[in-house]
């Protein structure tokens, strides 16, 4: 099965490309073109998984547990069909908001690497090379994040740097300590042997160590501060890009490791993890609620989405960890969504203050409704697609008997609505702050194409509810039983 | 040789912490330094040591004879490599960030968090 391998190449070759030919139009068009293709090679991926659920590809043909294994199952495809999405639209909207930056080149070239490391980090099925892709993907953003070289940047990319480090010296430990007690680092051949392994107990340290790297990255409770003083930094487009994808790496990465082979000692870590996810949700949304600026508004309020995942997976029932997949694309869709619009707003306004601007609703309706999607969406208004993430999760909070986290994921829904009629109120509703100020520009039709995709996205995910439903329904039992999954690698290899 | 190994593990993580904790830039990285390399070694130590045992099989034996595992050898080296990498991207960032800054403290960061 090549084509498992294309998500990875095919961004590999784009950036070897935008190296060799250093033309402005040129690279513009190619990240648009190329993040289109991936999202067309996402979808045939999609096409293909109905034949046949699981596709392995034994990189360099060695055999599973030696060799390395490229894994793509409903999970990985749907991350990566939604990380393509994305991909999309910041390009398209990168065409004018990097216009006439000096490093437009490098972030193009910076891009197709980060898509490389964040696929591979979906597709591959070997923790050390997962490792290898988190890396792949930090170091992109390392440079992307501190692209500019303003003061501000540098010191936000300071701030990101050292924290992601830590996180992945602690994955590295992790893996150490993995390899030294079992032998493989395979994740089909380590779910084999962990499944039904007796001492369990052994297991929670390494199992802490991956813990606390994908918590890092996942900006989840403790470990978060990283992100909201990083994230309001850089270029809007470049804010956008992360926002939608890189925590939801973390994420997936966790959801992975604690379906497929950490399952020892449930009590312990479905509690750990709902205390987690509980903490985040409330630090997040209060957190969100105290800022006047758009960028770190909704750079908290990532955070507190983050710990719906979590609350997910650590409910552990199919419904819990399908609730967990759907929100997840949910929200990398309508997070990306909010990021692009606060960057209309300050291109209209010329601010991401919240206190300088005001009066687009009459000034500008279209960004109204433009915003109106995304905030939706996200604070859970039934037609859109929030509203059947948190059902989702809530419903199955309930049936699990978990009331108290169900009791904080409803209260928190609470604090988005108010952190988004903050937004809504400050930019839209109120007058404009000076009587004659002028719009600073236009909007072309290049930046509203992309709100314009994913706002419809968010609608369709929320009409057709019900075969997306389906689908993450299919990926969370296949998640949970993944005896497939562990035959399709290893082909009948026996320990 | 595990015990001795594990001790300098343990020196290493704590020299790392401590220099993590300092205000300065510089020792910061230096500190990130001995932490990738106390973790690197931690890797080759989990795995176990085999003593002069390298993994080569005969030709022509039937059977290998208790070799070192290769494998978290290979994993070190390629995490040195990529550690390589990382530590020659944060020290130009951190010659970026003195010159447009002119300092070398950690406290002079707090700003951005208004």
């Amino acid at each position: 099965m090549f084509v498992v391998a294309l998500p990875i190449l095919v961004p590999l070759a784009l950036m070897l490309l935008l190296i060799i030919i250093p033309a402005p139009v040129f690279s513009r068009w190619t990240a648009i073109l190329g993040s289109l293709g991936l999202l067309f090679l996402s979808l045939y991926l999609l096409i293909l998984l109905q034949d046949d659920p699981v596709l392995v590809l034994q990189a360099g043909g060695w055999k599973a547990p030696y060799g390395i294994s490229l894994v793509i199952d409903y999970m990985s495809a749907l991350m990566l069909s939604v990380s393509a999405l994305l991909m999309l639209s910041v390009s398209v909207y990168a065409m004018n908001f990097l216009r006439g930056e000096s490093y437009a080149q490098l972030f193009y070239i910076f891009f197709f690497s980060l898509a490389m490391g964040i696929n591979g980090a979906f597709i591959t099925g070997d923790v050390f090379n997962l490792y290898v892709w988190f890396k792949v993907m930090l170091l992109s953003s390392f440079v992307l994040i501190s692209l500019g070289c303003s003061k501000e940047q540098l010191r936000g990319g300071i701030k990101y740097m050292g924290l992601n480090l830590i996180g992945s010296l602690f994955f590295l430990a992790g893996i150490g300590l993995l390899y030294g007690k079992t032998g493989t680092l395979n994740m089909a051949h380590l779910a084999k042997i962990l499944i039904d392994d007796e001492q369990s107990i052994l297991m929670n340290s390494s199992a802490m160590f991956f813990f606390l790297a994908f918590g890092i990255k996942a900006a989840v409770f403790p470990l978060f501060f990283w992100l909201p003083s990083s994230y309001h930094t850089p270029n809007i487009t470049i804010t956008s890009l992360f926002a939608g994808l890189l925590t939801k790496v973390g994420v997936y990465a966790m959801i992975r490791f604690f379906t497929l082979f950490f399952v020892q000692d449930q009590d312990f870590w479905h509690h750990l993890l709902l205390i987690v996810a509980g903490l985040t949700m409330v630090i997040g949304g209060m957190a969100a609620s105290t800022f006047y600026e758009t960028r770190r508004i909704l750079s908290y309020h990532i955070i507190s989405q983050i710990g719906y995942m979590v609350m997910g997976l650590g409910i552990y029932t199919p419904l819990g960890i399908a609730g967990a997949l759907y929100f997840t694309v949910h929200n990398m869709i309508a997070k990306t969504n909010t990021f692009l619009v606060s960057g209309l707003i300050s291109k209209v306004k010329g601010s991401y203050q919240l206190k300088e601007v005001g009066g687009l609703y009459r000034q500008y309706p279209l960004l109204a409704v433009l915003f109106i999607l995304p905030a939706f969406a996200l604070a859970g208004v039934p037609p859109l697609s929030g509203f059947f993430g948190k059902f989702m999760l809530i419903k199955a909070g309930i049936d699990a008997s978990r009331y108290g986290i169900t009791a904080v994921a409803i209260l928190t829904g609470l604090l988005t609505l108010y952190s988004m009629i903050k937004i809504w109120n400050e930019a839209f509703l109120k007058r404009p702050v000076n009587k004659d100020q002028k719009l600073k520009g236009r909007l072309s039709f290049s930046d509203i194409f992309p709100s314009v995709l994913l706002g419809l996205a968010s609608i369709l995910m929320g009409l057709f509810a019900a075969p997306v439903f389906k689908f993450v329904m299919a990926a969370a039992n296949s998640l949970l039983d993944p005896s497939l999954y562990i035959e399709s690698v290893l082909k009948g290899f026996l320990p | 040789m595990e015990i001795m190994l594990a001790i300098l593990v343990g020196v290493l993580y704590s020299t790392g912490v401590y220099m993590l904790l300092r205000r300065s830039i510089v020792k910061f990285i230096i500190g990130i330094l001995f932490l990738s390399n106390a973790t690197n070694l931690l890797v080759f130590l989990a795995a176990g040591v085999t003593r002069g045992q390298p993994a080569f099989i005969k030709k022509g034996a039937e059977q290998a004879e208790l070799v070192a595992d290769p494998l978290p050898q290979a994993l070190v080296l390629t995490a040195v490599v990529i550690g390589l990498g990382i530590l020659a991207f944060v020290l130009a960032l951190k010659y970026k960030f003195f010159q447009v800054s002119g300092t070398d403290d950690l406290d002079q960061l707090k700003p951005t968090e208004e």
